[in-house]
């Protein structure tokens, strides 16, 4: 397993042209190419959320003289943002983590993981090049129901919805292929040692992701074949008038985009449980019940898909609605096991954990408002007004973006070498929470209020205070990207060294160089309990140990895996 | 079986075991494992696409519709075309049990048998499609040609791609690539085109048999 030729010192990681990084099989490379290409999607798809609100801030029509472009706008701001950011950028945070936490070299399949990668960029282009042809982009947003999808002369004749199908059978593809790659990498790779309840928690919530991705995603392809199939070789399975049905779509669809949600949340519950941890000094608080949690999640994830389709009158509602409401015990679960990990922990406030605890809070918030919808007379009420588009940003942005960027911050240092500057990292964080808070929460007032998603106008002038609070929301988060983005400029440039392990952290990859070696690492301190670096540095046996000859061992290992794989940063403290 | 025959247990190690063991080694191996994945998303896939035919046809009565009323026959082209792809998973079978046993020979002639009952299973669906389309049904005929045509054609594509599975494995033993210890692909291969014939029983059973 440890790859004796290739010392960390005499193979400087991360030389090498662009070539090199073209054709790059090494997972830490693919992770960060997965990560800086997300990162363009989501600047992509920020401007189409500005377009959006700036057309919104108050009554008439602003810049979409032609509002078919403002559902285009809309539409493109959702699929890029779901399929090209979110699920991606966790993705490529998964591929640059997992294999360096369970001590392997690589992942199970390489050549598949850079497969699943370009994958990626082509699937943009193609969505994106819907503006080019007559007709322009997709425009029956990010759901895309028939027969506000079909060929239709009212609905989107244009080649656009084509070429959406065509990007997310492609993007599709591609998260199968890299669930698969997760689920060998993470049951036949892992180290001597690393038994599976030894497995840090990120590395738990990929497998469960990545089963979720192997099971549902296939499910959403056979929707989108379909379609194609309706659109463009004149089938019927949608088309009501010739013997179809419109509901059959969403019930394809939602049993991929339900568990879909999952997949986008929780990698990010995995980053944040192993930041929370590693900036409160203490282990995980319910290790074991925090897994089950999360294969709980994973499951009763399959049975709730319906609920998005409360109002459709199709679906059997108090079967649905019980499901969904249960999926708030694991989920509760989980968040006893992150306040009582900071509680009383040993806190330092520095940028990772502060995203940590903006994830905490913004999820609560999206599990709260999530709950009176999953409630159905009240999903009634509020199904497809601003509502929904709150809650959606409080467990997507507020969950998901303010996690990624925890692990952003987090492995940062392990990806390049150098630690981002921690001034500019609370400056990101204060502006994007703020405007976070300004744009999302003046939603759920304007969906109690009746307002509907997915309009390009309103005429109610009550709307207007929630909407322009929004909207200058909006500018703040597009604001805070600009002090995240010259401190990675500056970082890599003159950052402060950050060496193996900057954090102190508590998993494997913080017992390689920074950046780790091709085939991260020369020799692997023993793993005798999740947290295998944290009993290297201080010589202890794992789960209170219970002394005798281990206790000897141990310090052999710090010498051994820990002190040997010094970085440019020089030794360090036990 | 040989002892190094892959098999399907043990694929995590359990906790509590000895940690000196690497748990790389030892279970099932990393391209069968893929593999098996694999073939779990593509029969969600088709799962999809039967979901899908059976709320169409609980949706649409009679079924089938009079113009198309017999029109598939079990008994017609299609049960040689079956019979043909059930022998092939025999034969597959047995190209598998050869060269665990390291015989190569026998490997090399029942792959070929298997990649040739392959071609012919598509070449017998494409004729089967032609008298289809000769009267009058395809994809464009509403719900019924549209989920026939869907899940057999989407049926032919995966036979498709396990043919050039098999001309892959055929052509590396023909040279000469496997042996009784090293033969992952052939043992995936051999699944995936297992899996292609299920759905195919499936497929008759539901579209050709089910009342």
């Amino acid at each position: 397993m440890a790859t004796h030729a290739l010392s960390p010192a005499a193979i400087p990681a991360y030389r090498g042209g662009l070539l090199e990084w073209l054709t790059t099989t090494d997972h830490k490379k693919i992770g960060i190419m997965y990560v800086i290409n997300s990162f363009l999607f989501f600047l992509i798809g920020g401007v189409f959320a500005l377009l959006v609100r700036t057309e919104l801030a108050v009554p008439g029509i602003q810049i979409f003289t032609n509002e078919h472009v403002y559902n285009e706008a809309f539409s493109i701001h959702a699929t890029v943002m779901i399929f090209l950011f979110i699920i991606p950028m966790l993705a490529g945070l998964g591929n640059f983590s997992v294999p360096l936490m369970i001590g392997a070299p690589d992942m199970a399949f390489p050549r598949v993981n850079a497969l699943s990668f370009w994958m990626l960029p082509l699937g943009g282009i193609l969505l994106l090049s819907g503006f080019l042809t007559p007709g322009g982009a997709a425009a029956a947003g990010w759901t895309s129901y028939p027969p506000l999808s079909e060929k239709l002369a009212q609905s989107s004749p244009g080649p656009g919805q084509d070429l959406w199908i065509a990007a997310l059978i492609l993007i599709g593809t591609s998260s199968i292929l890299g669930g698969i790659n997760f689920l060998v990498t993470i049951f036949k790779m892992r180290a001597p040692g690393m038994t599976l309840f030894r497995m840090p928690i990120m590395v738990w919530t990929m497998l469960v992701t990545s089963v979720l991705v192997v099971m549902a995603t296939p499910v959403i392809t056979s929707a989108l074949v379909m379609l194609y199939i309706d659109r463009n070789l004149g089938g019927s399975f949608f088309l009501p008038d010739q013997g179809g049905m419109a509901v059959l779509y969403q019930n394809v669809f939602w049993f991929y985009s339900h568990p879909a949600v999952y997949v986008m949340v929780l990698p990010a519950m995995g980053v944040i449980s192993e930041v929370l941890p590693v900036f409160s000094r203490k282990p995980l608080f319910g290790y074991r019940a925090f897994i089950f949690a999360t294969a709980g999640i994973g499951a009763l994830g399959f049975s709730v898909w319906a609920h998005h389709m409360f109002t459709t009158g199709a679906v059997f509602l108090p079967f649905f609605s019980l499901m969904t409401f249960l999926i708030a015990v694991p989920t509760g679960v989980k968040m006893f096991n992150w306040v009582f990990t900071l509680f009383r922990g040993q806190l330092t406030f520095s940028t990772p954990l502060i995203f940590a605890i903006g994830f905490l809070t913004m999820f609560l918030i999206g599990g709260i408002n999530g709950a009176f919808s999953a409630s159905v007379p009240i999903d009634f009420a509020l199904q497809d007004t601003y509502w929904v588009v709150a809650h959606l940003h409080y467990v997507l942005f507020g969950g998901s973006v303010f996690g990624m960027f925890a692990g952003i911050y987090y492995w940062f240092p392990k990806m390049t070498g150098r630690l981002l500057d921690e001034g500019l990292g609370k400056v990101h964080f204060v502006l994007m929470f703020v405007g976070f808070n300004l744009t999302f929460f003046p939603m759920h007032m304007l969906g109690i209020a009746g307002m509907p998603r997915r309009i390009a106008d309103y005429a109610d002038p009550s709307w207007t205070d929630w909407n322009l609070l929004a909207t200058v929301g909006g500018f703040m988060i597009a604001a805070s990207m600009l002090p995240f983005l010259w401190n990675v400029f500056i970082s890599l440039r003159n950052g402060k060294v950050a060496g193996d392990d900057p954090w102190e952290g508590n998993t494997l990859e913080w017992a390689t160089s920074s950046p780790p070696p091709p085939y991260n690492f020369d020799r692997l301190p023993e793993i005798r309990s999740e947290r295998p670096v944290f009993d290297a540095r201080h010589g202890l046996v794992a789960h209170g140990g219970h002394g005798g000859p281990v206790e000897e061992e141990a310090p052999k290992a710090l010498e051994e895996g820990h002190v040997d794989n010094q970085g440019p940063g020089g030794p360090r403290d036990g | 079986m040989t002892a190094d025959a892959p098999t399907m247990t043990a694929i995590a190690q359990p906790e509590g075991h000895a940690p000196a063991v690497g748990h790389a080694r030892g279970g099932i191996s990393n391209p069968i494992l893929g593999m098996i994945l694999f073939i779990t998303s593509e029969v969600m896939f088709f799962s999809g696409l039967f979901a899908a035919y059976f709320a169409t046809r609980a949706n649409n009565h009679p079924w089938p519709p009079d113009v198309f009323k017999d029109i598939l026959d079990p008994l017609g082209p299609i049960i040689v075309a079956t019979i043909i792809l059930i022998t092939s998973s025999f034969t597959c079978q047995f190209a598998v049990w050869s060269i665990r046993r390291g015989d190569r020979r026998g490997f090399v002639r029942n792959i070929s048998i298997t990649f040739v009952l392959g071609i012919v299973f598509l070449l017998m669906q494409a004729f089967d499609y032609t008298i289809l389309f000769g009267e009058g049904m395809t994809l464009g005929s509403g719900p019924f040609g549209t989920t026939y045509f869907t899940l057999t054609g989407f049926h032919g594509a995966h036979v498709f791609g396990g043919v050039l599975m098999l001309g892959v494995i055929l052509y590396r033993g023909g040279s000469g690539q496997f042996s009784a210890k090293h033969h992952d692909a052939v043992e995936a291969v051999s699944l995936y085109w297992h899996f292609v014939d299920v759905v195919w029983i499936l497929l008759f059973s539901i579209l050709y048999l089910l009342p």
